[in-house]
């Protein structure tokens, strides 16, 4: 896609989102809410898992620690748009923390550290009940004011968080298009090459997991205002697996991957609500299915449509840079 | 004293179910390089096929059994070899990982709607009358899951370093091109470890069912501890994940008497954080040397 193009098609995604919630019943506008809140905690893990190669299964714990970090200041008094930096500060430091040991060995450590690092984070918010209010949770967090724009209703809350998605999306475009994003990319590719070209590989990887999570933090964050009720119950691990699938189904590694697969991971029960119990069995068989003949998500399966529809004969690449080489 | 003993060899009968699975995690990752996220349903499931057995077909307990072990090694042997390692194995490790996840819960949600979300009753294999041992008491249970487990190990042993298929895995798993070219069929091999591994994953699910009633969630508390075991034992070794499966076992049971119940859960944690910081190969693990 060239760049008008492209730049055309966010402008018309950014109005669909502006205009999608008008007129709609409150509990639309909330599923909409939640899905841009969930696209900004796969953003996170897609810079994880798609640009350094490496699985998180704490995502969702990362939002937990966001979430409480936010629930609780805002109870004490403090705006949040206070705790919220603090409360991404706290998830990078803690990535930075936990990647640091598992990232010093090869191969799938990080999954297994923060496979059990998410239930570790569980059992402190379940167990330590004067901080975290055990397995009833936290309520009646306000929802942040500025002046005359109130976000206590649903629909100035929708607009709050679209804000926010934004800007978010922003820093991920700049963060994947500066030479750190660039390092990120050659990790990928290829780890050697990376290395042998200077890339401090480690540090690499380990600071895509802390700004992943820091991410994460953010949509906890807005969940605590979202929500309005916070419990362990709905961060435990099968979450992280939700927000790993929603990255894998979008396209890891792609930049709007993350949105299309929260899409879908949020809009499908809605859509499937008639098959009642039977909606995660139908979605893992799509997922499977998916991984066999379109391991590259659906934004994988859009450009290979898109490059069998426009096929454009391909010069070779070293032809076309054949001129500029002196 | 008698406390401890008593709490040692519970410990030592819970860690010997958890080798099992522990050592269908290393010998996955021989066969197909990558993590069986599922590995904790594989051990739920069969004690289901049991229960099916027994209530739909109207077989007697032992007859039951081997439906279920032959049940579970088609299901989760063969065709989880061909239906989803094999075609999704060229598109990367990372993606067959997430694949086994997606199987997770599949196996898990399949379970729960068309059986039973409620916990199941499960028949046990060994009476549960306790024995005075050394002035412990031990139920008889714990003994014989102890002695089957070690017992099973030990075959699986010495079947893979003494008989000639045996050989032929291990040939297969160390350098799969090179064992082609002197005339191991290596596909097969690769079909006989999940045939084991299935076999395994049965044998832990009805050894444990008894104790932790058949419920379609168990998958997830096992598979964390045999990951872990398998881990702190060398992921690459049979004994180490048998090692790793006996320590695990003891030290979730020493730490939820002496330390703390409400964080027993926590224990994998730590220990699995030390042993990557001082020895990431594992217990009895040989360093695999690194890629980057």
């Amino acid at each position: 896609m060239t760049g008008k193009w492209r730049f055309l098609l966010i402008v018309l995604l950014l109005g669909v989102a502006v205009a999608a919630p008008l007129g709609q019943k409150n509990y639309i506008i909330y599923v909409l809410t939640s899905w841009l809140v969930f696209a900004i905690a796969a953003m996170g893990l897609n810079l994880t898992l798609g640009y350094a190669g490496q699985i998180s299964l704490a995502q969702a714990s990362f939002m937990a620690i966001g979430a409480y970090i936010t629930a609780l200041l805002t109870l004490a008094g403090w705006h949040w748009m206070v705790a919220m930096p603090l409360a991404l500060v706290a998830c990078f430091v803690i990535g930075l923390l936990l990647g640091y040991p598992a990232l010093r060995v090869k191969g799938h450590f990080l999954a297994f550290v923060t496979l059990a690092f998410n239930t570790l984070v569980f059992l402190v918010l379940r167990n330590e009940e004067w901080l975290t209010g055990g397995s009833y949770g936290l309520a009646g967090m306000p929802r942040p004011g500025f002046g005359l724009f109130s976000t206590m209703k649903q629909l100035p809350f929708y607009y709050f968080t679209l804000a926010i998605t934004v800007i978010a999306a922003l820093a991920m475009w700049g963060i994947v298009r500066s030479p750190w994003g660039r390092a990120f990319k050659a990790l990928r590719e290829n780890p050697i090459r990376a290395e042998s070209l200077g890339v401090d590989t480690r540090r690499i990887t380990l600071l895509a997991f802390a700004i992943g999570s820091a991410y994460g933090g953010l949509a906890g964050a807005l969940v605590t205002s979202l929500v309005q009720f916070i419990e362990p119950a709905s961060f435990g691990v099968g979450h992280s697996l939700r927000i790993l699938l929603m990255v894998v189904v979008g396209g890891a590694g792609s930049f709007f991957g993350p949105f299309l697969g929260s899409g879908v991971v949020i809009l499908l029960p809605e859509v499937l609500r008639f098959t009642e119990g039977y909606y995660l069995i139908i979605y893992s068989v799509l997922v499977i299915v998916m991984l066999v003949y379109a391991p590259e998500g659906l934004v994988g399966i859009g450009a290979r449509l898109r490059a069998k529809i426009w096929s454009r004969p391909q010069a070779r690449a070293d032809l076309s840079q054949g001129a500029g080489l002196k | 004293m008698s406390q401890f003993l008593q709490v040692l060899l519970s410990g030592l009968a819970t860690g010997s179910i958890y080798a099992l699975a522990a050592i269908g995690f290393a010998l996955v990752w021989q066969a197909a390089h990558t993590v069986n996220f599922a590995q904790g349903e594989f051990v739920m499931v069969p004690a289901f096929f049991v229960l099916i057995g027994m209530g739909f077909f109207g077989m007697p307990f032992w007859l039951a059994l081997g439906f279920g072990l032959v049940v579970s090694m088609l299901v989760l042997g063969y065709a989880f070899k061909k239906m989803i390692v094999e075609p999704i194995l060229p598109h990367g490790g990372i993606t067959l990982i997430i694949a086994t996840m997606a199987l997770a819960i599949l196996l898990k949600e399949t379970v729960k709607e068309f059986y039973s979300a409620e916990a199941q009753p499960f028949p046990a294999l060994f009476s549960n009358t306790p024995m005075n041992f050394f002035g412990a008491a031990v139920s008889m249970q714990d003994i014989l899951n102890l002695l089957v487990s070690l017992g099973v190990v030990v075959l699986l042993t010495l079947f893979l370093n003494r008989t000639r298929t045996g050989r032929c895995m291990q040939a297969a798993a160390q350098n799969p091109a090179v064992a082609e070219i002197l005339g191991v069929d290596v596909k097969r091999m690769v079909l006989y470890t999940f045939l084991i591994n299935a076999a395994l994953a049965a044998l832990a699910s009805f050894l444990i069912t008894p104790v932790y009633l058949a419920k379609f969630s168990n998958g997830e508390t096992i598979g964390l501890i045999a990951f872990i075991a398998a881990i702190v034992g060398g992921f690459n070794q049979i004994r180490g994940a048998l090692v790793g499966g006996l320590l695990v076992g003891v030290l979730d049971n020493l730490t939820a008497t002496y330390v703390t119940a409400q964080y027993r859960a926590a224990l994998p944690l730590v220990l699995l954080i030390v042993i990557i910081l001082v020895r990431p190969q594992g217990i009895m693990g040989t360093s695999e040397g690194r890629s980057v």
